[in-house]
């Protein structure tokens, strides 16, 4: 069996590639004001395809770079590359999904999950039938009239991801997205997600703070250092997904991963 | 309330104060203040008197056309406010004040600037509902949840869908409370304002009947108006209650 690789960090000097990396993060730094600052020098690439975590400490600035890489924040020095194109702002090929989910709590379900679609003029008939396939794939068929308030926090978390899915965006920016969801249904939301995005074939960044959570959805996994935020190190958990996840959960690669990690992040904490 | 575990309904206590005004009327106590039942049954001749009507119907425009500029103007100046830093720190302060400043003292400044008739009213409708409007939108909007406004941008939304689609409906409770404070007011407002000028509408009556020691029928049109103004409150209200269920969600 495979042992988690670590890879090289990249230099400053490597360019952007966007056969292989959607996404290309170059010598991001970024201070709030003139005293927090959050991060420092990130340079990170991001594989066509695969999920990679940003995992760390509290006040690592891991939700700063995701909100960089969505174009919500302005770095203070650095470049984000999607497609090879340098980001000024959001843009039609990234999709975020929100820590407090974002719904609108006024609209129904369906018109939640089709306002991205909304935003951009298309059709009442034709969004909203997009929007009934994504909600039928995220698992919840049957609530599409349903307002936000009705549902539990992982439903609403199902319909914040599938909003992201409905734009039909290459790049998904997951922010913490299951921190509001309570434990038992984020393992299964988990295991959800992984089946659907092996169909959807997007490309995931997604942030969280739970080790287990990071080991058990990535495929690359960069690990923060508190701030000003840098990159610790990037870990491949070369796990074998077609286990099934209760195994992968019990796999001493996944393991052998989280305690791993939790080394490097205990220091921190000290 | 409850008396020895028994449930009274709110309705019980108007009972017991019409009832003491009925007692104390009969009683002759005061010729200011005839029995209920005889104010009822002045108030059903009055209602449906030409001059009461005319008089009604001027007081509802004037009413109608102050409302619709103090919640255009409101909802206009809470919007600026709340999303604008620079117009805040101007009109913030001012708003402040005029919403808290006894208003009437400037009535008989409005008259001297606009004369004795219905546009003076107009704006005192305005004036006394308008600043209470803009600081509920204001509020409303300073509350909308960053994440939808983030949500928003980052699926692409225009700076007129983030307030059209987003902060509107976000502050759409607020906005319903500040306008239904605003009628309150209004009410408050037309009623000082006809008094005042006593040459218009309902203003000239109330001035008639109680010049004339007519006080079955000065209160026959106390009443009328206390209905109103509740009748007006209530029907915002329930139009509050629509958005409640969100209102209460929101974080």
């Amino acid at each position: 069996m495979n042992q988690a690789v670590h890879l090289p960090l990249l230099d400053e000097a490597t360019p952007a590639d966007p056969t292989s990396n959607i996404v290309a993060v170059r010598g991001i730094t970024k201070y709030y004001g003139t005293d927090v600052h959050a991060l420092e020098n990130i340079n990170l690439d991001f594989p066509t395809g695969q999920m990679t975590t940003l995992l760390g400490p509290s006040g690592c600035g891991k939700t700063t770079l995701l909100k960089i890489v969505a174009g919500l924040l302005e770095a203070t020095s650095g470049e984000v590359f999607v497609k090879g194109k340098p980001v000024t702002g959001p843009g039609p090929e990234r999709a975020f999904v929100f820590q407090d989910f974002a719904l609108l709590p006024w609209a129904t379900v369906t018109r939640n999950v089709a306002f991205g679609l909304e935003l951009t003029g298309a059709p009442k008939k034709e969004r909203e039938d997009i929007a009934r396939s994504f909600i039928d794939k995220v698992g919840l068929a049957g609530f599409e009239e349903k307002y936000p308030h009705e549902l539990s926090g992982g439903m609403r978390q199902r319909v914040g991801l599938a909003r992201a899915l409905a734009v039909d965006a290459d790049v998904l920016l997951m922010d913490e997205p299951f921190s509001a969801v309570d434990e038992q249904n984020r393992r299964k939301f988990q295991e959800d997600l992984l089946r659907l995005l092996s169909v959807e074939n997007k490309t995931v960044l997604f942030v969280t703070h739970s080790i287990e959570e990071a080991v058990y959805v990535s495929d690359q996994i960069v690990l923060l250092s508190p701030r000003p935020g840098r990159i610790h190190s990037i870990i491949r958990p070369e796990l074998d997904r077609s286990e099934s996840p209760d195994d992968i959960r019990r796999d001493k690669i996944y393991l052998d991963t989280v305690e791993e990690i939790w080394g490097n992040i205990r220091k921190y904490l000290e | 309330m409850e008396i020895k575990g028994i449930n009274i309904p709110p309705v019980f206590s108007l009972l017991i104060w019409i009832g003491l005004w009925e007692v104390v009327g009969r009683m002759d106590l005061a010729f200011i203040l005839p029995p209920f039942t005889a104010v009822i049954s002045e108030l059903t001749v009055l209602i449906v008197r030409p001059d009461f009507l005319a008089a009604a119907w001027m007081t509802f425009k004037a009413f109608a056309i102050g409302m619709f500029f103090a919640i255009t103007g409101g909802v206009f100046l809470g919007f600026v406010m709340g999303t604008n830093k620079t117009a805040n720190s101007i009109l913030g302060m001012w708003v402040n004040i005029l919403a808290s400043a006894p208003l009437s003292s400037l009535v008989p400044v409005l008259m001297l600037l606009f004369g004795l008739g219905q546009l003076t009213v107009i704006i005192i409708v305005a004036l006394f509902s308008i600043w209470i409007i803009t600081l509920d939108t204001y509020a409303g909007v300073l509350h909308t949840q960053n994440s939808l406004k983030e949500m928003g941008r980052s699926f692409g939304a225009s700076k007129w869908q983030l307030i059209s689609k987003i902060v509107f409906w976000s502050a759409l409770p607020e906005i319903l409370a500040g306008i239904r404070l605003g009628l309150i007011r209004a009410v408050k407002g037309i009623v000082i304002g006809q008094l005042l000028l006593s040459v218009v509408a309902l203003g000239r009556m109330f001035r008639t009947f109680s010049d004339n020691f007519q006080f079955t029928e000065f209160w026959a049109l106390t009443l009328i108006l206390f209905v109103f103004a509740l009748l007006f409150s209530t029907l915002v209200g329930l139009l509050e209650k629509r958005v409640e269920y969100y209102a209460g969600t929101r974080t």
